[in-house]
């Protein structure tokens, strides 16, 4: 870790102005950013702390959706009682993040910003070539030790998977990513690496996520967070999904549908062929199996990550079931 | 000669608890917490590198990127002008340091050693190392060395087409009968392999020490399983007296085998102090605990088994392998519960040890028997399915009365007892044989059943034990606590002797100026150190006591009494006739400011030196079949676990373990010992696993995050039941090993249980879903 200067941001402008200094960085609950920096991915020059900026924090829920504030911790929005009651999913994915320690620290801003677990990406020192942190120098990753990354999404620069699972849900219904004046939806904050994995957010220099809203909907107010891993805490996705279903007034004909995967491809994946498949249809198990499995018709994997392909789709039948069946 | 008269009476006895009916907890075998609890949760327990001195600086280490080859350069001059720096520490600086004698007494080879290399066999070895005033700047400096390499192709593990067959290990052979001829000629037979990888001790403290020398004295605060055995390697290293190193480490944060020896990164923080004169902080860091030291060497193993029709194994035939490094040997004795956990007529174990390009690994809670019982308890399973009958029942059709390795009784085996008690408890007699057959909803439910056992090692030991003014008693020993109770067990045992609150004994350690003391290591301390505590403690009780009766200005001289009794701290006669006095008040009377008595079980005929090998290496170690007995504790796991049928993951959800430890001293602390060894098994058998990029032969998930260990989620609760009964063929006190048993024979219970659930035999550690799906 090498020296940096640190700014206290006493306004939003001034902690935007701040934040377009080359090598300035903000600092939230520090969870990703100091991780980073010891591990030697990050050196910032200049560390702006965005930590004591009033009305950042809030969570306000209504009968149009969620607005939640940038400086809002992970913990306090897992535990809100209309994010519980109305938007299950996005609760869901966020006790079952990281650790309880981190949930009490990390921001929801900072979540949305949180980099790949990549080992290669992680790990400077033993291995310069990583596209991501060195944009043109290669991706160690390939052809390594493959078992957490990504079978979707993925481009020959880098097969990094992304690790979220609060994103899982945003996508899924249609948030919004607010900075400041301009917003601008999830599924296009996160980029698909292509040719430019180092580029990952759809944010400028000088930009600030200043709060996510979320629209209300049926679909929301009726899902679940699934999220399969190795150990039962304290473990990112072997794969997830956040699933949202809407049923016409028969109670069992599907009308909305949402699906987005998490754990299996480089950055939050709405799973957009699975809902067309479905909406309309009856929810029955065998139909739910079938359309589950366009979730993966692109999937490529670099061997010890194949197991992906085979349980992303189990994991949506299972939680579009779940869902369907708490009628 | 005392009275037992303690003030806590437990309520919360244990079915099946050896506390062989002590109902105090301050008695040995009672409940009592341990004594150094509040200080750990309050924080107010300091750990060794949290030492502040006065002119502390900073040791940074730098580790080599290529796993094989030859540093061509170092390129210092960045570093040693970056801010703060005071020494960058290369082969070429480094002060010339003698080999040292190994652990088992080998003598070291007549030549330099260097903990700093310039041939490169694994990924990770320390090639330099920067020292600064503070940590931040030795840590910026470090990034700033450049080395330059010669790489050459690596031998990256086990399965490298490079690797070969590796070394015969000679003494790890175990034959009798004819095992080939009678496993061909068994009419039912199971033939498979078994694999463990790479895995960590992951201590929640990781290692690291401050050095600091005074003139030719060293002092190392240094987390230790060992004192005595590490401050001989540091007094061999830099050539100065055993005595004029002291080792200091008072609380340890876990060791799980890691911390009993010193490693190159000690011998570097000792010379950056010595070249500085001042003291020098190294800590490792996390990602560097996976390569500064050896966790649990890659282990192979083939089992045969021949059987009858019933089930009667007629012959087992195991060949096993293990990874050792490219330049020292460490043998994980593969065969160990192979040989004598079950009645054979017939038997052969071999094994072979592979050099790859690795740190040497190193002992982990219980090294060899651990990986030894995934394969024979696995295989046993399997036999079991093939025979068509129960696991429970082939285990009792195949029990071994006596060792059938040394052909000697058993000092004790209440395996049998643990079978009954730990099925009864579990409800084994409702589990039905048939694969599959039992599912709740998604989820594929296995029952399994595993044995394991740890043999009993010895040794000799010595304690100090002092009376003193104020009626107290304090109880001395450069022996450890690592968690496991030390503390607290002798703080039982000097108080049951002395006939005191053990709230009133104050046990010290963790200082090799006190008395000196063997290895924390292979479960046997607490034997060790109960024995020589207990006698110290008599020869002290025994001296007040004489004092008392014939001292002429004690209160007790006119009674001309034989003996008298200590009870609560108070002295008095066996009758009731004459005065009652607290020890406190004797020694006023008598004028004397405290007893002491240094107490030992060695050979009476031992030399200085004979001790001095005691205490720093294993050599004077006792046999666990010397004599007339074969020496073991034992254990049976009952676990379920539930396997989701579409995603393979596997979730622990109920275990019971029946055990035998023999005596327990303090069976609370002994039960918390036994559940950590198997959540450690848990994780074992699920996660954990050190992963290769096989490209570099390096470990890539070299920290919490990414090396799994089981977090609380993981653990369901845990029933633990005591079988033992007092061997004194084992201890001075009656008990047998407690640490490492637990986590023996937990992961072939769960591979049982898994196989059970789903059908499918997963022979490589760790079951993870990719292997079910």
């Amino acid at each position: 870790m090498r020296d940096f200067s640190y700014l206290r941001a006493n306004s939003i402008d001034a902690a935007r102005q701040a934040a377009a200094l080359p090598g300035a960085m903000l600092l939230a609950g520090g969870t990703t950013l100091i991780d980073l920096a010891k591990c030697g991915v990050t050196e910032p020059e200049t560390v702006v702390d965005i930590t004591h900026l009033n009305g950042l924090d809030g969570i306000t829920v209504d009968d149009r959706g969620a607005t939640i504030g940038a400086l809002a911790r992970m913990s306090s929005v897992a535990d809100h009682a209309d994010i519980k009651s109305r938007f299950p999913a996005v609760s869901e994915a966020l006790w079952q993040a990281a650790s309880a320690q981190l949930r009490n620290m990390a921001t929801i801003g900072g979540n949305l910003m949180q980099r790949t677990r990549c080992p290669y990406f992680r790990d400077p020192a033993n291995f310069p070539a990583c596209n991501k942190r060195t944009p043109g120098s290669g991706c160690s990753a390939i052809g390594g030790v493959t078992r957490g990354h990504a079978v979707l999404g993925t481009s020959e620069a880098c097969i990094a998977t992304y690790p979220g699972d609060l994103a899982t849900a945003l996508v899924a219904f249609d948030a919004t990513v607010h900075l400041g004046d301009r917003q601008v939806a999830a599924d296009d904050f996160f980029l698909l690496p292509g040719t430019t994995p180092d580029r990952e957010h759809a944010i400028e220099p000088g930009e600030m996520i200043t709060a996510i809203s979320i629209p209300a909907s049926a679909a929301a107010g009726r899902s679940t967070y699934l999220k399969v891993r190795d150990r039962q805490s304290y473990e990112f996705a072997a794969a997830s999904a956040a699933v949202g279903i809407e049923f016409e007034a028969d109670g069992r004909t599907i009308r909305d549908l949402r699906v987005a995967l998490g754990g299996v491809a480089t950055k939050p994946w709405r799973a957009r062929a699975v809902e067309e498949a479905l909406k309309g249809k009856v929810l029955e198990a065998d139909t739910v199996k079938q359309a589950s499995l366009l979730a993966i018709e692109a999937a490529v994997d670099h061997g010890a990550n194949h197991y992906k392909i085979e349980l992303a789709p189990r994991v949506i039948a299972r939680a579009i079931l779940k869902v369907g069946e708490t009628a | 000669m005392t009275v037992h008269e303690l003030r806590t009476r437990h309520d919360d006895s244990k079915r099946g608890d050896a506390s062989d009916g002590a109902i105090f907890a301050e008695a040995v075998g009672g409940r009592l917490s341990r004594v150094d609890g509040p200080a750990k949760i309050t924080g107010a327990a300091k750990y060794a590198v949290e030492q502040q001195l006065e002119g502390l600086s900073h040791a940074v280490l730098v580790e080599s990127t290529i796993a094989a080859g030859r540093v061509r350069s170092i390129d210092t001059a960045a570093a040693k002008a970056a801010p703060g720096v005071l020494l960058v520490l290369t082969p070429d600086n480094a002060v010339r340091l003698n080999s040292a004698t190994d652990w088992l007494g080998t003598p070291p080879p007549d030549a330099p050693y260097c903990p700093l290399a310039r041939d490169i066999t694994f990924s990770g070895q320390h090639v330099a190392a920067v020292v600064a005033e503070t940590f931040e700047q030795a840590v910026a400096a470090a990034a700033l060395v450049k080395v330059a390499y010669d790489e050459t192709p690596a031998i990256v593990d086990l399965d490298d087409p490079k690797a070969g067959d590796g070394i015969p290990i000679d003494a790890m052979t175990k034959e009798w009968g004819d095992a080939q001829a009678a496993f061909a000629a068994a009419p039912v037979r199971i033939c498979a392999a078994y694999n463990t990888p790479r895995e960590y001790q992951t201590p929640m403290e990781p290692h690291g020490l401050i050095a600091h020398w005074q003139g030719d004295r060293l002092t190392v605060w240094e987390p230790s399983q060992w004192l005595d055995g590490m401050a001989r390697t540091y007094a061999e290293w830099f050539g100065v007296p055993f005595e004029n190193v002291r080792l200091v480490s008072p609380y340890i944060g876990g060791g799980f085998g890691s911390k009993a020896f010193a490693y190159g990164y000690g011998a570097v923080a000792a010379m950056a102090a010595k070249m500085l004169g001042r003291p020098v902080k190294l800590a490792v860091t996390r990602p560097q605990t996976f390569t500064a030291y050896g966790g649990r060497a890659a282990t192979r193993q083939t089992v045969a088994l021949g059987a009858d029709a019933e089930g009667r194994i007629q012959s087992i035939v195991h060949r096993g392998v293990n990874e050792t490094s490219v330049d020292g040997m460490w043998v994980e004795p593969l065969g160990s519960v192979t040989s004598i956990m079950y009645a054979t007529p017939n038997f052969s174990s071999r094994q072979n040890v592979v050099r790859v390009n690795t740190v040497v690994p190193g002992a982990l809670r219980a090294p060899g028997e651990n990986p030894s019982a995934f394969g024979i308890e696995c295989a046993i399973d399997e036999l079991a399915y093939e025979v068509g009958i129960d696991p429970l029942e082939i285990r009792l059709r195949n029990y071994a009365e006596q060792d059938p390795e040394v052909k000697k009784p058993w000092s004790t085996r209440q395996l049998r007892e643990a079978y009954a008690a730990g099925a009864e408890a579990f409800g084994w007699s409702r589990r039905t044989a048939e694969p599959r057959s039992m599912r709740d909803g998604n989820q594929l439910i296995g029952w399994g059943v595993a044995a394991g056992t740890y043999p009993v090692r010895r040794a000799y030991g010595e304690a100090m034990v002092r009376i003193l003014a104020d009626g107290s008693v304090e109880v001395e020993s450069s022996s450890i606590d690592m968690g496991q109770g030390t503390y607290t067990i002798l703080a039982q045992t000097a108080a049951e002797v002395m006939g005191v609150p053990a709230e009133n004994v104050v046990v010290k350690l963790g200082d090799s100026r006190y008395a000196r003391a063997g290895v924390t290591g292979g479960s046997r301390l607490a034997g060790v150190m109960t024995g020589a505590v207990h006698k110290a403690a008599t020869g002290a009780l025994d001296q007040l006591v004489g004092l008392a009766i014939s001292d002429p200005n004690s209160p007790f001289h006119a009674l001309q009494a034989n003996t008298l009794v200590v009870a609560n701290g108070r002295l008095a006669s066996p009758r009731g006739d004459g005065p009652e006095v607290s020890i406190a008040e004797l020694l006023g009377s008598v004028g004397r400011s405290q007893i002491e008595a240094m107490g030992d079980t060695t050979p009476a005929n031992w030399t200085a030196e004979d001790r001095y090998k005691n205490n720093t290496t294993i050599a004077m170690a006792l046999s666990h079949t010397e004599g007339d007995y074969s020496r073991h504790s034992w254990c049976a796991h009952f676990i379920e676990v539930r396997v989701d049928e579409d995603f393979g993951t596997v979730r622990v959800s109920r275990v019971v373990s029946a055990l035998d430890s023999g005596r327990l001293y303090n069976p609370k602390l002994a039960e918390s010992q036994w559940k950590g060894g198997i959540i450690m098994g848990i994780g074992q058998a699920l996660l954990e696993e050190g992963i290769v990029d096989r490209r570099h032969g390096r470990i890539i998930n070299n920290n919490l995050a990414d090396y799994l260990i089981a977090t609380n989620a993981d653990i369901p609760d845990i029933e633990v039941i005591s079988v033992g009964i007092p061997d004194l063929h084992s201890s001075v006190l009656g008990g047998k090993g407690v640490g490492e048993l637990g986590i023996v024979g937990v992961a072939p219970a769960i591979a049982n249980a898994v196989f059970h659930a789903t059908g499918k035999r997963v022979r490589d550690l760790p079951i993870t879903l990719e292997k079910l799906i």
